[in-house]
């Protein structure tokens, strides 16, 4: 008996530190005042990938629409348990907000149950097109194919050793996406390139996304390029050695200044506007977007600090305007 | 294969078995007394936050070693205080911990930067690799093992010592004679509950050392989930080495190697699909684990301490 009673309480201080972990969503204020957007994410906001690229969006869309007084938003990040996401994602519906974004394709099907239960609320669901056909969900997705074609095409025109590295996540989604147009991209532009390509079956295992880095240039890359949240590991390693590095999704130049050539950004904001706008007209879901190069959704950063060449920075304006024209296409699909 | 790419493969394998050979280690110690902690994986993240973060302010990588062994100590003394004054049970206080010592670190990770935000993308100090000369000038052999950080060149030396320990010392036999039969070990004099004490808090201390060569040394940085379960994967080989720490350095070997192997294969463009390939290094070092291990397991138990998970109460019969 006393040790069960040891185990209750034990239990208990589990749960009690639980629960004093989890973020409390915030009551937001009643009726008429601004418009109040909740979103759940994945990682950290600070993730310098596929979490911030969200919440850098939701910022500037709250200064576009006039700072706090016009749109308010709150957020749950860190949320790689789809469980403890979907508690949040209903609690935020319960609390009234006007819009509550799920993002991360993980949460598809908990937002299948839950928003036919709050058909006043509008949900937003990426990366997908799949708004399952009901009312109050908006689906998004990203075309990264594009932007990785366009830093394929960079890498290929600077590597000096022809070996090029990929560190991928899971073979899926947007990351797939992104890691075939990279390879396309750099096929097109130097057909001697040689492009090895790992997905570490993690999105977030940082060492191991190391370690897949550490063996990318092993085997003689001096460019590498990744996708998602764990990629942090492989861009120290990319600095330690001296390889360059192409980023997708939010800007990683922070990370590592010198080596750190152009970035794929998400711009999130061109979808959300749209979304908002169409809830103001009445209608909550149904609809899907993409964003690309062509509606800048997707924008090419490039690192100021490092010295790309001339002809390499025109080449790479003229692939952007390719594919905005359509005349390059990415040769890629899902 | 030529000479540059074994070097390259096996650089890479003891950099990333370095920490896991730590907390295999720290749970071996703490396991063959009778205790079993499965809070490796939240002390090792909470070890490699405060290390990274003390170093970062402090700007000693020492310090930040010094103090991620404290909260390993401290974290393992918690788990200790539990399990054997107020005998918890084992499984349950472990899970906690790991429960409780994940969710710091991502707090300490959100917050211990400059002026209070996040640590992620900070640079701070390292532990560098130092090659060893004459050492390193051996071939194959001596760029990758002599050419690593200096808690790997730690570990050269730890792991043969502490293997002599256990097994041929006489405090080594009074920890294994705690950890099978704490009875007799009582009767014999030996302090049943103060040992399990200090070997609890020596393996966690080992845990922090784990949790600090990721941030300092493997990745250099801060980054949430840094651990990526290897505390578990930790637990898994002590198991599989049969608590003989020997053999526990040739599972975390292997386990880094086969990870490292697979990179390369998927690198090299296979038709095989990742999420098989990613799995080889979990396969494989359990089937080599087991078949070295086969032999013994027909002539005898396992290996496991008897009294593990059971606390021991003096004239209480179990």
């Amino acid at each position: 008996m006393k040790k069960l009673r040891w185990i209750l309480i034990v239990l208990l201080v589990v749960g009690l530190l639980l629960s004093a972990c989890q973020a409390q969503p915030a009551a937001p204020e009643e009726e008429e005042g601004p418009f109040q957007i909740a979103v759940v994410m994945p990682s950290s906001i600070n993730d310098l990938a596929f979490s911030q690229s969200m919440y850098d969006a939701l910022l500037r869309v709250q200064e576009e629409m006039g700072g706090e007084e016009a749109m308010t938003f709150d957020y749950s990040d860190g949320m790689f348990v789809v469980d403890d996401a979907a508690a949040a994602i209903r609690d935020y519906a319960a609390e009234g907000y006007d819009l509550v974004i799920a993002h991360g394709s993980q949460y598809g099907s908990s937002l299948q149950e839950i928003a036919p239960d709050f058909p006043e609320t509008s949900f937003v669901w990426g990366t997908t097109v799949d708004t399952f056909g009901i009312d109050n969900i908006f689906a998004y997705e990203a075309a990264s194919d594009e932007g990785g074609y366009v830093n394929g095409v960079i890498a290929a025109s600077l590597t000096e050793s022809d070996v090029l590295g990929v560190v991928g996540p899971i073979e899926t989604g947007d990351a797939k996406l992104y890691v075939d147009g990279f390879v396309a991209g750099a096929e097109a532009t130097n057909p001697d390139v040689q492009v090895n390509v790992n997905y570490i079956g993690s999105f977030s295992d940082v060492a191991l996304a190391s370690e897949a880095a550490n063996t990318h240039v092993a085997a003689g890359a001096d460019a590498m390029t990744g996708t998602a949240q764990m990629v942090v590991g492989a861009i120290g390693v990319a600095e330690e050695n001296d390889a360059m590095w192409f980023g997708t999704q939010s800007s990683q130049t922070e990370l590592a200044p010198d080596v750190v050539v152009a970035n794929q950004i998400y711009r999130w904001e061109v979808v959300l506007n749209e979304i908002i706008d169409l809830i103001g007209e009445g209608t909550l879901g149904g609809q899907s977007f993409t964003i690309n190069l062509e509606n800048g959704g997707e924008v090419i950063e490039f690192n100021p600090e490092y010295d790309l060449p001339e002809d390499v920075k025109d080449l790479a304006d003229d692939t952007i305007q390719g594919i905005i024209d359509g005349t390059i296409s990415t040769d890629v699909s899902e | 294969m030529n000479e540059a790419m074994i070097v390259s493969l096996l650089t890479i394998t003891i950099r990333a078995g370095v920490s896991l050979l730590y907390a295999t280690l720290g749970e071996i110690f703490t396991e063959r007394s009778g205790i079993l902690n499965l809070g490796v994986e939240g002390i090792m993240m909470t070890g490699a936050a405060t290390a990274f973060a003390v170093a970062f302010h402090s700007d000693s990588a020492w310090l930040g070693l010094g103090v991620a062994m404290l909260v390993g100590a401290m974290m393992s003394f918690t788990h200790a205080f539990l399990t054997i004054t107020l005998r918890a049970d084992q499984v349950v206080t472990g899970l906690a911990l790991t429960l409780f010592g994940t969710g710091l670190a991502s707090f300490m990770g959100q917050r211990l930067g400059p002026g209070g935000e996040t640590m992620v993308g900070l640079q701070g100090p390292v532990f560098p690799r130092i090659p060893i000369p004459v050492l390193e000038d051996i071939p194959i052999l001596g760029p990758s093992m002599f050419n690593q950080d200096v808690l790997a060149y730690a570990l050269y030396l730890l792991l043969p010592l502490m293997w002599f320990y256990l097994r041929k010392t006489q405090p080594g036999l009074h920890l294994r004679a705690v950890g099978d039969n704490p009875a007799a070990a009582d009767v014999l004099g030996v302090p049943v509950k103060l040992s399990r004490y200090l070997y609890t808090i020596f393996g966690g201390c080992l845990m922090g050392v784990a949790g600090a060569h990721l941030s300092m040394a493997y990745l250099q940085g801060w980054a949430q989930n840094i651990t990526g379960g290897r505390g578990w994967i930790a637990i898994a080989l002590v198991i599989f080495a049969t608590w003989d720490p020997l053999r526990a350095a040739v599972g975390a070997l292997l386990f880094g190697g086969i990870n490292a192997l697979q990179f390369r294969l998927q690198a090299a463009g296979t038709t095989i699909p990742s999420s098989f390939l990613n799995m080889m290094p979990y396969f494989f070092t359990i089937l080599v684990l087991v078949l070295i291990t086969w032999g013994e397991a027909v002539r005898k138990r396992l290996g496991a301490p008897a009294a593990l998970g059971i606390p021991y109460i003096r004239e209480e019969k179990h």
